[in-house]
């Protein structure tokens, strides 16, 4: 049989991963679907009973997202609405059942291009906690996914935190999905956007696209069009494709072809844009 | 430091269990095989069905995706501890439970939402339930149940006797199937059972050679057992239409398609489990062949035919003409219990317990296979998780059976999700055309039809779709010329089998879409038009039958306002402007009962015991659509004495007479009226020996049979009469077989002695901008002849909707690419629309108390009203089916110019 270890203390975790072979195991909602098996397969780290890693907190000038932390513990969390698209983001992931088990650390880990978490979490800026036995490293979110399937994770490496700056969690944030049923599904195509409203006109503006190409990407161009603009119904106006399908690199799948995604892809960020500048303006009247 | 567990504990249900057990195994096969608590169960192990739902420390996890050291220190319930009576009774009392599979999932998530909120709203039901696929009942009663739990309260009374039929009764096999404790395929295990699996081959065309065996045994880590082609006894071939038998159990030198078993691998569950089947010793290799099977040129299984009238006559009389071309791809039937069973001794006889459609189908055929007598094998069908028509066909039987024949031992084999999905029937890919004229007045004046089906590796239900295509081509219409003809054709690909309808429902999307065409150039409002052209009693069809009691006008009638209603409330949407953009659809449905111009007969035997109970020896499998509890409606009417006397016996090859296989809408209507006839000769017999008058009334009292009329009563002392050759006081056995005459060339005949009718209503709301498409609402009328169960009849509509309206939007079975449940797509919880079922009554002159079938038909019109919704709402004629977003969009852009 397979070793199987489940340390409580980190320390413990990194000296086991100090050996080669080891899979990290959390949630296991990606690691079990993967294996036809009645076991998890090989040598595992289950990660799950190591203290301190479960949770959200505020530490200093961020949000620390703590590896083992689930889709439902965030649903729980008291967060300000900058979260809010993580938090959509988080009632669309599977099921019920995947969100009660299921990690936002293992959703990045996984690095699939149409993982739910990671929009949101590019749209706040995230970093990654990465920790080794010689110490840990820091890797924006954007760099620690390198493609599909895969990370910036090296061997002995584990994930410990997302970390989120305090400073880009503010304004209001909305998650769109696209799927061909409501429940259980993977994504056609998402957006996250957050907008940063100040005196009626944005402030700041932060957009990503997921399941348009190999990694979800942010739209540098087209969130700079938007800075400045009057935070109203015209806004989406601003929203044009010419900004946006030059970051994607969407494909033809089961789901969808590669033409459809990138118009999803720009009608999801309009409808998201304009769903938070009208809201706010639907609040104030 | 390096803590590898040697045991945990946990507790379940409340009680503290320590286990010996590797850590890293799913909690779901702790539960079902160290615990035994089978009432937990496996559809996908890969989070995608939700049926092992279970909770933890009261948080719904799916058990398959929890390795059971992460229960370890916590409180595990599972449906075996749900202590929610009421919740169960409410899901008996809506008919919530219909195959049974995915109830233990539904309860326990459900328990989880009331645990939080005490009277949720549908859409928190919804949300909760959205991880739990159903397969069977499309979700509405499942929602009415948990929103009523606080209605307190069992059954409602026991109807009098002679008030069965027509009554709401609750499933009389509804208890274990809410409590968890129904048998399944794959939940009864004999000590000592040994685990099969097969290895099966990654591709096809291709022909393999074995390597060695012996060595490969050898090296693994403890005793397997390995069966191939040679080991198979008798005649390896099978197939459920004998004539066409062309299936290996095992191949053995060339494999026609990706999935198909070459060998079997036997031994103690841990052994077997552990094997790395990717490893056994079989070099594959490549086949550039091009012909299925070498005595089938063309690749042609069988072509079917209907010719009536003048064709080229009836399209110069035409004033319009409809043309048009529709394709479907594969479809998965997506039972949520993938196929399982177990084979023992008893004695000589080989038993086996398999989830199953069809017991002496798959008595005869595995006795030929093991080279056995039919009576050498006795099948007890496992309750079924689901069939839809795949589980007609053998799956895990003669594998097991060969096993334990080999033996000695009990022989049990549980299918993968993806061998369930690689190597189960499907429903045909399709490609048809057809072209349909009208006259000025918009009478269908001629209607021609082609259409390919892809049929696959293997015969299976390839010539009974071929056949029925043709019949049923034209809809409940009349149509004076017409020619039509279905070729099943085979592939090297997934076996296409029976599906819900036998390709009539491909067949009707093309119909129902061109009638819309023609309604448009005669300028006639579509329902109108169709009511125009309906069947109507004493008019001929097109295979020449004169019908009576054809139900599709008063259909057509009862949707009359909520057409209006509809279409209204489409306008009313519509003028709002923006992007969603709202249309209504509607189709109809003809579909005949029972096999296509073959005997199909059922038995049904009835007998009075000494201690006066009444056993009902019924043979026909219910798969969930019912037959347990219809048929045993139908036969205490006929009798007279009330339901709650009865019980039932079987199905078990061993003591039930055959009663067919559970397909082609046929039990209610041939089961049913050989258990009429059953009640009836029994009821005469009684009566007879009391004397009395056909107006007497019966009753039990302990042994005691009451006969009265208003001049008085006499008393039969059940005990006190000579059992007969079955043990019982009083007994009758009748068997009723449809009156129907082969079809000839042309297709002319009476294939079928019922038909069934039916039309729908679909409003949907497009995105005009995504091309998504939500379906609002179904309103479907159904002409049952006579509603025997109103309960198990509305779960049929809402389930047969469930699975139309996967076939419109989003079923897509892509062999070797969806062979999961998240790749291919089936409705959850949030994709139903509100279902308004009419019920109409057209009493059919054959079936029992009038009664016509239903199983099939309400999922025929489904597809075909969705897509003339959304080309009402957008203009956009989708040709390729599913309508996935992009088609739907690109569809939308096509019409818009």
């Amino acid at each position: 049989m397979s070793p199987y270890h489940r340390p409580t203390s980190l320390q413990e975790a990194l000296g086991l991963l100090a050996h080669p072979g080891l899979s990290i195991a959390a949630g296991c909602t990606d690691l079990f679907p993967a294996t036809g098996a009645r076991a998890l397969r090989g040598s595992v780290l289950d990660i799950t009973a190591i203290a301190g890693l479960r949770g959200v907190t505020v530490e200093g000038d961020e949000f620390r997202i703590g590896a083992t932390t689930t889709w439902a513990d965030i649903l729980r969390a008291d967060l300000a609405p900058g979260f809010d698209m993580l938090k959509q983001a988080a009632r669309e992931v599977g099921s019920v059942q995947i969100q009660t088990s299921g990690t936002l650390a293992g959703n990045i880990c996984n690095a699939s291009p149409a993982a739910d978490g990671v929009p949101c979490l590019l749209a706040l800026e995230a970093e990654v906690e990465i920790a080794a036995l010689g110490g840990t490293r820091r890797v924006p979110l954007a760099e620690f996914i390198t493609g599909v399937r895969q990370t910036a994770l090296c061997p002995g490496e584990m994930v410990t935190a997302i970390l989120i700056p305090r400073s880009q969690t503010g304004g209001e944030s909305r998650f769109l999905k696209l799927g061909a049923r409501a429940y259980l599904v993977i994504s056609i195509a998402m957006v996250a956007a957050r907008l940063e409203i100040e005196n009626g006109h944005i402030r700041a503006a932060a957009l990503a696209v997921g399941a348009c190409s190999a990694v979800a990407r942010r739209l540098p161009r087209q969130e700079a069009a938007l800075i400045g603009a009057r935070a109203d119904a015209g806004l989406i106006e601003r929203v044009e494709a010419a900004l946006i399908t030059p970051d994607l690199a969407p494909i033809d799948d089961i789901r969808a072809d590669a033409t459809y995604r990138a118009e999803a892809a720009v009608e999801l960020i309009r409808r998201a844009v304009d769903d938070l500048v009208t809201r706010d303006a639907e609040a104030a009247a | 430091m390096n803590r590898i567990f040697d045991s945990l504990t946990l507790t379940v249900n409340g009680t503290s269990v320590a286990l010996p057990v590797a850590p890293g195994r799913r909690l779901s096969e702790v539960l079902r095989e160290d615990l035994g608590l089978r009432g937990t169960k496996v559809g996908c192990d890969a989070g995608d069905c939700g049926a092992c739902t279970v909770l933890i420390d009261g948080a719904p996890v799916c058990a398959c995706l929890t390795p059971v050291a992460q229960a370890a220190g916590r409180a595990v319930t599972t449906i075996e501890g749900l202590d929610m009576a009421t919740l169960q009774q409410a899901f008996l009392r809506h008919g919530a439970a219909q195959c049974g599979i995915c109830t233990p999932g539904m309860l326990i998530a459900a328990k989880a939402l009331l645990s939080r909120v005490e009277t949720p709203t549908r859409a928190e039901v919804e949300e909760a339930l959205g991880g739990v696929l159903c397969r069977c009942t499309g979700y509405s009663k499942i929602i009415e149940a948990i929103l009523d739990v606080a209605t307190p309260g069992g059954p409602p009374p026991a109807p009098a006797a002679g008030h069965a039929v027509g009554a709401r009764v609750e499933r009389l096999d509804g208890g274990p199937k809410v409590c968890g404790t129904e048998i399944y395929g794959a939940d009864h295990v004999p000590d000592g059972a040994l685990l099969v699996r097969a290895v099966r081959a990654p591709d096809a065309p291709m022909t393999f050679s074995l390597g060695d065996i012996k060595a490969w045994c050898a090296a693994q880590a403890g005793e397997v057992q390995v069966f191939t082609a040679d080991d198979v006894p008798g005649e390896n071939r099978f197939g459920v239409l004998p004539a066409f038998a062309d299936q290996p159990v095992l191949a053995d030198t060339h494999v026609r398609m990706r999935g198909e078993a070459v060998a079997l691998v036997a031994g103690v569950a841990s052994v077997i489990d552990a094997l790395d089947l990717a490893e056994f010793p079989v070099t594959w290799h490549a086949s550039s062949e091009s012909l299925v099977h070498a005595s089938r040129a063309d690749n042609l299984l069988v072509k079917g035919r209907v010719a009536r009238g003048d064709l080229a006559a009836g399209f110069a009389a035409a004033t319009h003409l409809a043309e048009g071309e529709v394709s479907t791809p594969y479809i998965e039937h997506a039972y949520i219990e993938p196929e399982a069973g177990v084979a023992w001794l008893e004695g000589d006889q080989l038993v086996i317990q398999a989830c199953t459609q069809a017991p002496i189908m798959d008595r005869d055929d595995t006795a030929r296979v093991l080279g056995l007598s039919p009576e050498g094998v006795r099948i007890i069908p496992a309750a079924a998780g689901g069939g839809f028509g795949a589980k007609l066909d053998l799956t895990v039987q003669p594998l097991i059976g060969l096993v334990t024949l080999k033996t000695g031992c009990p022989a049990r084999m549980v299918l993968s999700r993806a061998d369930s999905m690689a190597t189960s029937t499907k429903r045909h890919p399709s490609k048809m055309r057809a072209r349909i004229g009208a006259d000025a007045q918009g009478r269908v004046t001629a209607m021609e039809f082609d259409g390919e089906f892809n049929t696959g590796a293997y015969a299976s239900w390839g010539p009974t779709v071929a056949g029925r295509v043709p019949v049923h081509a034209s809809g409940p219409f009349l149509v004076p010329a017409y020619l039509a003809s279905a070729s099943a054709r085979h592939s090297f690909s997934p076996i296409s089998g029976a599906f819900r309808g036998f390709g009539v429902p491909q067949a009707t999307i093309l119909q129902e879409v061109l009638y819309d065409d023609l309604a448009e150039k005669t300028g006639i409002d579509r329902l109108a038009f169709r009511r125009l052209n309906a069947l109507q009693d004493g008019q001929a069809t097109v295979c020449g039958q004169v019908l009576q009691g054809v139900g599709i006008t008063a259909c057509l009638e009862a949707l009359q306002e909520p057409w209006q209603a509809a279409l209204r409330r489409a306008e009313e949407s519509n003028a709002k402007g923006g992007v969603m953009r709202h249309g209504v659809g509607i189709a109809s449905c003809w579909y005949g009962c029972g096999n296509t111009g073959l005997a199909n007969p059922s038995t049904i035997r009835l007998g009075l015991t000494a201690a006066g109970r009444v056993s009902l020896h019924q043979g026909a499998t219910d798969i969930g659509q019912g037959a347990n509890t219809v048929i045993p409606q139908i036969c205490a009417d006929a009798l007279g004495l009330p339901l709650a006397a009865f019980d039932l016996v079987g199905p078990d090859t061993a003591l039930t007479p055959d009663c067919g296989k559970t397909s082609a809408s046929r039990q209610t209507y041939v089961t049913g009226k050989a258990a009429w006839l059953a009640g009836q000769a029994l009821r005469a017999q009684i009566l007879s020996l009391s004397n009395m008058g056909a107006d007497a009334r019966l009753s039990l009292t302990g042994q005691t049979l009451v006969v009265s009329d208003g001049a008085g009563e006499r008393r039969i002392d059940l005990a006190a009469l000579t059992p007969g050759a079955h043990g019982y006081a009083l007994m009758a056995e009748e068997t009723y077989d449809p009156p129907t005459t082969p079809l000839d060339a042309d297709g002319q005949g009476a294939p079928y002695a019922v038909y069934g009718y039916g039309a729908q209503i679909a409003e949907v709301a497009v995105d005009s901008v995504l091309g998504t498409v939500k379906v609002t609402r179904i309103t479907a009328a159904h002409d049952l002849g006579r509603v025997i169960n109103p309960l198990l009849a509305e779960g049929q509509v809402e389930g047969g909707v469930a699975q139309g309206l996967g076939l419109a939007l989003m079923e897509e079975y892509i062999p070797g690419r969806t062979e999961n449940l998240h790749d291919y797509l089936i409705p959850t919880t949030g994709d139903m629309p509100r279902i308004d079922t009419i019920f109409v009554e057209v009493p059919d002159p054959e079936g029992p108390m009038g009664a016509k079938g239903l199983g099939e038909h309400v999922l025929i019109p489904t597809a075909p009203a969705i897509l003339n919704a959304i080309r009402h709402a957008t203009g956009a004629r989708i040709t390729d089916l599913p309508a996935l977003p992009h088609r739907v969009l690109a569809a939308i852009r096509k019409a818009r110019g």
